[in-house]
Order: structure tokens, then C-alpha cells, then sequence
């Protein structure tokens, strides 16, 4: 049984079958990290199919407006876009330094790194919801706020750019509402760890917790180039 | 199979990376490439969610089981993908008396 488990080097240690973490379905802690990883795993499985929707929506409705889509992407802002991209990297980062700290049972450590991940998010909302009230002002909202025959949009047919800018408030939308859900995640385990509730036996709530947040940098990582850059940004 | 646990400086390396990756995308951008802005956009994309998923999401780490999960999502969204698009590209090979 604790085989397989015994051979993975993230999970907390094997001897440890009486900590106070340690739930009573589960043999060991190596077990419940397993057994907590896989289960979020599954869960992000099914993220993907959820977003894969939209994206194969995209391909195919870009393959059939390109030049309307091309027309919509330039109306976007590719700077605001390229710093969204910089910051959620970097909140990446300070997510797999947390796991890390968790690991290795660093509570003051853990608790500064979420802390700079939530701030990272939040930037990245911000962001977001300027980018969003700039569309507004250009009159770039589909079915509430469209104009078709605007300079922003360079010549692209206005049905086709309305089209593309649904598809960029759907898919940026989802993944804000992934990004808020996160934050709250993060919240969440910031205070666990404030009230010493996480330990080096049970750092996988924070271990899932980062597997979500790097979901979610992974989702906006396909959603820059194909949002922002169609057609490149050189005209 | 590494069975060492990812170090700092691991992560440092990773982020430096995608940093790097992520300048590039933007760089490009701005050079005509013709069709292959979109390719190279999508390639450097892949290999920024491969650098995320083996190191931070630390697959390179864990166990075939948890490969499993991921690759069959993976596989599920490729069909779902393959049989839109085989459905709709096609349609345009036989003609039907239409309306």
C-alpha cells in the first residue's frame, strides 16, 4: 500500500503515523499528501476540459472571422497585457516558494510569501478591471457598449470584432473569477498558517492550493498570445 | 525520475526562464513573421506551461499516477478539439441543397 508512497521525495515524512494532522482513513502522512495531490489533480483535469471549451469556440470562430479577430486583438492593449503576463509569472514564483517554505516548516516565511502572491493577484485584477472600464470608454463591450464603426478597430468587419470581443470578456472573465477564487485560497491559508494550523505534516493544503494558482498562470499564459498578439503587433 | 526535492535555486533558474520566455513573446510580436507569429507564439507558450508544470507544479517530482491524470485531461481536450474542427472544416465538402 504505502509503496508507492514511500518513494515520493515531496511527502512528509513516513514515520509520523500518530501526528495530530494525519486523517483516520489514511495509513500515513506520505499517503494523505498523495491521496490530497491526485485529488486536485483530477480536479484540474476537469478545469482543463472546462476552459478547453472555450478555447476550441476560439479556434474555430478565428479560423473563420481571422481578419475580424486580428482587428479586435489590436484594439487591445498589448502593454497592459504583457505586464499582466510579468506579474502573474512572478506570482508563480513566490506560490512555489511558499510550497517550499511549507515543506521545510518555515511558518514566517510562508506567511510573507502568500502575502506577496495575494498582492501579485491583486495587481493583476487591477489591472484587469482598468483594462476593462478602458474597453468600456472605447465602447468596445459587446451587446451593452458597441459601436461597430470605430477607428479602434481598423477596417475589421464589426459583427466579427464584436464576436472576438466576447470571446475576450468570456475568457478573460473565467479566468478573473479564477484568480479571485484563488486569492480567497490563498486568504484562507494565510490565516491557517497565522493560527499555526499548517505544519510540515500537513503543508499539501498548501501544496494543492499552489497547484491551482499555477493552473491558473498557465491558463493566462495561452490566453496572452491568443488574445493580445493575433496577427502579430508590428503594423 | 529525479527523487530530489526541487531546491531554490531550481526555482530562481525556472523563473528566470519564463521571464525570459515571456520577453521573447512580447518581443516577437513586433517582427513579421507572417503565419509564424501565431506558431512561435504557441510554441514558446507550450514550453512556458512545461517549465510551470514539471517544476512549479513539480510533475517532474511526482508520481506516474498523478502523469496519468494529467495526460489523460490533455487527450480528452485533444478530441474534443480534433472532432469540432473534423466537423465543421468539413462540412463544406458536400453540398446540400441549402435553403
Amino acid at each position: 500500500m504505502s509503496e508507492s508512497a514511500a518513494t515520493n521525495p515531496l511527502a512528509p515524512p513516513s514515520a509520523h503515523r500518530t501526528s495530530p494532522a494525519l486523517h483516520h482513513q489514511f495509513e500515513e502522512l506520505a499517503q494523505q499528501y498523495d491521496a490530497s495531490t491526485f485529488g486536485m489533480w483530477v480536479f484540474l483535469a476537469t478545469e482543463i476540459l472546462f476552459f478547453g471549451g472555450l478555447f476550441t469556440a476560439y479556434i474555430m470562430y478565428r479560423s473563420m472571422y481571422y481578419s475580424g479577430f486580428a482587428a479586435g486583438s489590436h484594439g487591445l492593449e498589448g502593454d497592459f497585457g504583457a505586464a499582466m503576463t510579468f506579474i502573474l509569472l512572478a506570482s508563480s514564483f513566490t506560490m512555489a516558494m511558499s510550497v517550499h517554505a511549507a515543506r521545510e516548516g518555515k511558518r514566517v516565511t510562508l506567511i510573507i510569501l502568500l502575502l506577496v502572491t495575494i498582492f501579485l493577484g491583486l495587481v493583476f485584477l487591477a489591472i484587469k478591471f482598468t483594462e476593462y472600464s478602458h474597453k468600456w470608454h472605447e465602447h468596445m463591450v459587446p451587446g451593452l457598449n458597441f459601436h461597430p464603426s470605430l477607428k479602434a478597430l481598423r477596417g475589421g468587419p464589426g459583427t466579427a470584432v464584436e464576436l472576438f470581443m466576447c470571446f475576450y470578456f468570456f475568457m478573460t472573465g473565467l479566468h478573473a473569477l479564477h484568480m479571485i477564487i484563488g486569492i480567497g485560497l490563498l486568504s484562507v491559508m494565510t490565516i491557517l498558517t497565522w493560527r499555526g494550523k499548517i505544519k510540515r505534516d500537513n503543508y499539501d493544503k498548501i501544496e494543492v492550493s499552489g497547484l491551482y494558482w499555477h493552473f491558473v498562470d498557465i491558463i493566462w499564459i495561452y490566453l496572452f498570445p491568443l488574445l493580445y498578439l493575433i496577427g502579430g503587433r508590428y503594423k | 525520475m529525479s527523487k530530489e526535492i526541487p531546491s531554490v535555486r531550481t526555482y530562481a533558474l525556472v523563473f528566470v526562464a519564463l521571464l525570459l520566455l515571456a520577453s521573447l513573446t512580447t518581443g516577437v510580436a513586433y517582427i513579421d513573421l507572417g503565419p509564424f507569429n501565431t506558431v512561435v507564439a504557441l510554441a514558446i507558450a507550450f514550453i512556458k506551461m512545461c517549465l510551470v508544470g514539471l517544476f512549479f507544479m513539480e510533475l517532474l517530482y511526482s508520481r506516474g499516477l498523478t502523469r496519468i491524470v494529467v495526460l489523460a485531461g490533455f487527450f480528452w481536450l485533444a478530441l474534443m478539439v480534433s472532432f469540432t474542427l473534423a466537423d465543421v472544416f468539413s462540412r463544406p465538402w458536400i453540398k446540400t441543397p441549402g435553403p
